[in-house]
């Protein structure tokens, strides 16, 4: 493995072959913000929130730094006026859906997004796959899936193993930017066991430490 | 549904991972539909995890997770077919299978989905039932057509 040397921000950034820019910025110190990704599972550039601008051969182009791998003498900005815009702009589609998480409303005041500029839509699972990402790659289960495509997507538990696997487990629920994870699961709950004999699926312990 | 015929599509693809989409669009079209056991059938043989096949299995238009109906009518609402009036066709119709775009009557009979172009843009305003393709539709002959099933 060699490593490479990049610009970002105006530092000199050394870094492995193969590493995201978001990593190499990180390792820096330098602060990129991020919703769909988590350390320990395979990138999947769903919110484009790490949005950052590249400039090679005198061009300047936008990309997604956590699936972007660094590259020789390329040169960096995580931060300008367009890209401030652009992270506005996601926040605010993404707070119609999920108003009311402290991450998105965190992120809400650090860019001056207004939670109202569109018509609230309560999706609340804003499909950072996190859920869904972390059950498959780090517990293994898959007990949890996405369905659907578009604007129809959604998260949803697979009730056979859900029923098995996460009343023991529930990894995935501190990682949810939304409460929604959380509301999908009891209504799972409620799918398999209509009379509510189950224990399992009716407890009302919060979510566990990963 | 027969376990053996699921098994045998799954063997056609050398219980493949990768064909996965091959394997589900020949059980749809055996079945005209996905039903569960034999997505769980499919799981088990290619150790794909269930929550990849529903993922799979809902992307698609071209699966149903319900039963179909004995006859498919595909009503084009392309553009040329809208021009010549495929909204009067699509009611006829309704009126006639009792159900609408994306449903399925009670009886099992009919399911009804509107698509866009069938590429026979001439022919409009056209149907396809059951792959047959009809054109220059009135009402009055839409409605025989859908008589003609049984
Ligand atoms: S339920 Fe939460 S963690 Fe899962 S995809 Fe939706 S927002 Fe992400
Ligand atoms: S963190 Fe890169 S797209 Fe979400
Ligand atoms: S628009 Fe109906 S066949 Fe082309």
């Amino acid at each position: 493995m060699s490593t490479v040397h990049l610009t970002i921000d105006g530092k000199d950034v050394e870094a492995e072959e193969g590493t995201s820019l978001l990593a190499a910025a990180r390792s820096a110190g330098i602060p990129i913000p991020t919703l769909c990704h988590h350390d320990k599972l395979e990138a999947l550039g769903g919110c484009r929130l790490c949005m950052v601008e590249v400039e090679s051969r005198g061009k300047t182009r936008l990309v997604v730094s956590c699936v972007y791998t660094v590259e020789k003498g390329l040169t960096v900005r995580t931060r300008s006026a367009k890209l401030e815009r652009i992270r506005k702009g996601i926040l605010e589609l993404l707070l119609a859906h999920a108003p009311d998480s402290p991450q998105l409303a965190e992120l809400a005041r650090e860019y001056g997004a207004d939670r109202n500029r569109y018509e609230p839509e309560s999706l609340f699972c804003i499909l950072c796959g996190l859920c869904v990402r972390y059950c498959a790659e780090v517990v293994g289960k898959h007990a949890v899936g996405f369905i659907d495509r578009g604007i129809r997507k959604e998260i949803s538990f697979i009730p056979e193993i859900a029923a098995k696997e996460c009343d023991a487990c529930k990894a995935c629920f501190p990682l949810c930017p939304t409460s929604y994870l959380q509301a999908a699961y009891v209504l799972t709950g409620s799918l398999v066991f209509p009379d509510g004999c189950s224990t399992a699926f009716q407890s009302s312990r919060g979510p566990s430490s990963p | 549904m027969e376990m053996k015929t699921i098994d045998g599509i799954i063997e056609r693809h050398q219980v493949e991972p990768s064909a996965l989409i091959q394997i589900l669009l020949e059980i749809q079209r055996e079945y005209h539909w996905l039903p569960q056991p034999a997505l769980h059938e499919v799981g088990r043989r290619l150790q794909v995890p269930m929550s990849r096949i529903q993922h799979v299995a809902t992307f698609y238009k071209a699966f149903s997770m319900v039963p179909k109906g004995r006859h498919r009518v595909n009503i084009c609402m392309g553009t040329a077919c809208h021009v010549r009036g495929a909204s009067r066709i699509l009611e006829t119709v309704q009126e006639h299978a009792g159900v609408g775009p994306g449903e399925t009557d009670l009886e099992h009979k009919f399911s009804v989905e509107t698509v866009n172009c069938i590429g026979c843009c001439a022919l409009g305003p056209v149907i396809d039932v059951n792959g047959k393709i009809h054109g220059r539709l009135t009402r009055a002959e839409t409605a025989g057509v859908l008589e003609r099933c049984e």
